[in-house]
């Protein structure tokens, strides 16, 4: 051959017409469908701002509002369970408004065919999760489906929380110099539920960080109110919880690989399955901004508290690349933290 | 980590970059072939480090990428067949047919599963002796003797509603037809580390005896890369053109024979054709005849599917290192790795993915998001 080999391409995919997996991921394929099929249909001022939560003011006093659907697999993993997780995974949401729990409901959608005892185990979780809180259920539903119509169990809660007075707590809030902390970890949750998934065994027993992180926030607002934002990166992982605030505060985030914190463990399964910790879900980690002269204060009152004690700065709100998270590798280079368009998939290798 | 982090060492790595930097003397251009070291190459920002004089181009070892189109539309043909189990590596899921990927046919109805092994196929085709498991085995030589052991075993089992869709590739007869090119402007490459595990490296020291090109066969962490590329330079500077081994903890010169002779044993060579490349003699495997009871090309009559490749990207340019992602003026804005448009923005692997991902902030105006 002597001439330059001709080039060529596949024909572009169009928008997808059915719901894909990766539209539940918290990737860009989530935020599309918000964006096309929900927000032109639903009009409120509040829905726009794209929180995790509603913070509202009724007769003086600030609510959060939130719902959140739990649809995890296996329904029992090491370090919780699908009924623990519904009660944290609300609460964590008001908590992200810096507004203490105060009331639960919880919706069950049930396979037909479900043992009762399942129900009974998720349900007596459910109970002590939220009584650990406190936070109460007051208000439910159950339906039942078709066998096949489900996957054993769902569980909806929806919750409402008090915001403390001077809390204000916004994406929209936060400004170049804010420095950004992470209370722990990442990965513990999402590599758990995977390891149980697939069988993969680890030599010590890692375990889902799922935990209630109003007890944390209560800790750190009670040293400053200088918090601009706060979220919990659940689905998606730290990548989108950053990504989300760069791209709705219109500023840059540039963090440090080594500051973030990951467990060997983590790290070592990730390895294997060819994914990266930053996309990796978490259920008991929130990462907070911080306008710079509160920064050591707060971080001190995290590293306090339980759920806060390996908490660290990763990295700060710059004026550059706005929208862009950045990230500064060990070796003095930079390289983009993207927000993935569906799930994360393992590679060949 | 341990056997990880002593590769990821930033102060050795600060001195190789030095090392090379200092027995550079002249612009060389670099080939590195396998997409999981070009992901390392632009994950970590090497190519930032090493200074103006070299120039890396990232070549077409990402099998995700390559696999032809028709193939993909048969694996989406075979998937949207009811009562099939669809087995695929995760990667694969999101490529682009002419019309469709395998998450959509999942959405649809069908049953695609991710398997993180070929043998997890074989125990699907067990527990569900009803129901016919089709593995998509695509990959260049590293997952080949994997793949070659699930249809060995699933034919010792006995297991009738077992097959595959097989769409090996080779790298030596890409690298070949670079090297043949008139265009061809790499002067030198760090071999696939992966794929000289399972076959040795004999095969590049004919082409290096041959084109008077240097190869180092290299490894995937930062420092394995930084170190191949100074043995590479040190090779281009003093005039030599020979193999060099850099990955020695993991490759040997004669490869891992058990696995070779199962290749051998199950698969043979056919020519095959590239995503983005077109045919290349030679280049790939396909089952040998006494597995046809096992290929599901011919079991779910899938052979006649073809599929033109329209020409719109500029992905053989990009895979031949004649162009750069960031060139194309579709990179970021009409192609992402959400809608791609050619091979290399299908796969993280795939080097405008792997631009995309990471390293798009460098684009010039014109190509931002």
């Amino acid at each position: 051959m002597s001439s330059p080999i001709e080039f060529t391409c596949p024909v572009p995919l169009g928008v997808k017409d059915r719901i894909v997996l990766g539209h539940g991921s918290g990737g860009r394929l989530s935020a599309e469908l918000l964006r096309q099929v929900f927000l032109p249909f639903f009009h409120s001022p509040i829905l726009n701002r794209l929180d995790d939560q509603a913070v509202f003011e009724i007769k003086g006093v600030r609510l959060a509002f939130t719902t959140d659907s739990f649809v995890v697999k296996p329904l029992f993993f090491r370090g919780g369970d699908i009924g623990s997780l519904a009660v944290h995974g609300t609460v964590n949401d008001l908590a992200m408004a810096g507004a203490a729990p105060l009331y639960l409901s919880a919706g069950f959608i049930l396979e037909e065919g479900l043992e009762i005892e399942t129900l009974r185990r998720v349900a007596e979780s459910m109970g002590r999760a939220a009584d650990a809180i406190p936070v109460e259920i007051v208000t439910g539903d159950t339906k039942v489906v078709e066998k096949g119509s489900g996957d054993g169990l769902f569980i909806n809660t929806t919750g409402i929380g008090l915001v403390p007075e001077g809390a204000h707590l916004s994406p929209a809030l936060v400004r170049p110099g804010d420095l950004v902390l992470l209370s722990g970890s990442i990965g513990d949750h999402g590599i758990a539920i995977l390891a149980e998934r697939e069988g993969i065994e680890f030599s010590t027993d890692l375990a889902s960080d799922s935990a209630p992180l109003h007890g944390l926030v209560a800790a750190m607002l009670a040293v400053s109110l200088d918090i601009r934002a706060m979220r919990d990166p659940t689905r998606g992982g730290l990548s989108s919880a950053l990504n989300e605030i760069a791209s709705r505060a219109g500023v840059g985030i540039t963090i440090e690989e080594n500051a973030i914190p990951v467990r060997e463990e983590v790290r070592g399964a990730c390895e294997m399955l060819g994914l990266d910790p930053l996309y990796v879900a978490n259920e008991g980690k929130l990462v907070a901004f911080v306008a710079p002269h509160a920064a050591e204060n707060v971080l001190a009152a995290m590293r306090r508290h339980p759920q806060g004690h390996d908490a660290a700065f990763i990295g700060a709100v710059t004026d550059t690349h706005a929208g862009l998270v950045m990230l500064r590798t060990p070796f003095g280079t930079t390289r983009i933290v993207d927000m993935l368009p569906g799930d994360q998939l393992p590679r060949i290798c | 980590m341990k056997y990880l982090d002593e590769y990821r060492d930033p102060a050795l790595a600060r001195r190789l970059v030095e090392e090379i930097r200092r027995s550079v003397t002249r612009p060389w251009v670099l080939m590195e072939v396998c997409g999981g070291q070009t992901h390392t190459l632009v994950k970590y920002g090497i190519e930032e480090l090493l200074g103006a004089g070299l120039e890396l181009v990232h070549g077409p070892g990402c099998p995700v990428c390559v696999t032809a189109l028709e193939i993909v539309d048969k694996a989406i043909a075979i998937a949207s067949i009811p009562e099939v189990i669809f087995v695929s590596y995760g990667d694969m899921l999101r490529v682009p047919g002419s019309h469709s990927d395998l998450f959509q046919v999942n959405a649809a109805g069908g049953d695609v599963r991710i398997a993180y092994s070929p043998m997890d196929a074989v125990r699907l085709a067990r527990q569900n002796p009803q129901r016919p498991v089709v593995f998509f085995a695509v990959g260049f030589e590293t997952t080949a003797p994997a793949n070659a052991t699930a249809v060995w075993q699933a034919r010792r089992e006995g297991l009738p509603n077992y097959s595959m869709l097989v769409s090996h590739v080779l790298v030596p007869p890409a690298i070949r037809l670079l090297l043949d090119s008139s265009a061809n402007r790499v002067q030198g490459f760090i071999a696939p580390g992966h794929v000289c595990t399972v076959m040795g490296y004999q095969e590049y020291e004919e082409l290096a005896g041959r084109y008077k090109v240097p190869f180092v066969v290299g490894g995937f962490e930062p420092l394995d890369l930084l170190e191949a590329i100074l043995l590479l330079v040190r090779q281009l500077e003093e005039g030599r053109a020979q193999v060099e081994n850099q990955y020695g903890r993991s490759v040997n010169r004669l490869g891992n024979r058990a696995a070779r002779s199962r290749i051998t044993e199950v698969f043979e060579v056919v020519d095959r054709n590239w995503r983005g490349i077109g045919p290349i003699a030679q280049s790939g495997y396909r089952l040998r005849p006494e597995y046809a009871a096992f290929d599901a090309e011919k079991i779910f009559g899938v052979e006649a599917i073809s599929a033109p490749e329209p020409p719109e990207c500029i992905s053989a340019l990009v895979l031949q290192g004649l162009k750069k992602p960031v060139d194309c003026p579709m990179f970021g804005t009409r192609c992402t790795p959400s809608t791609p448009m050619g091979a290399p923005m299908v796969s993280s692997e795939g080097a405008c993915a792997a631009y995309y991902q990471y390293r798009r902030h460098t684009a010039p105006v014109g190509a931002k998001t």
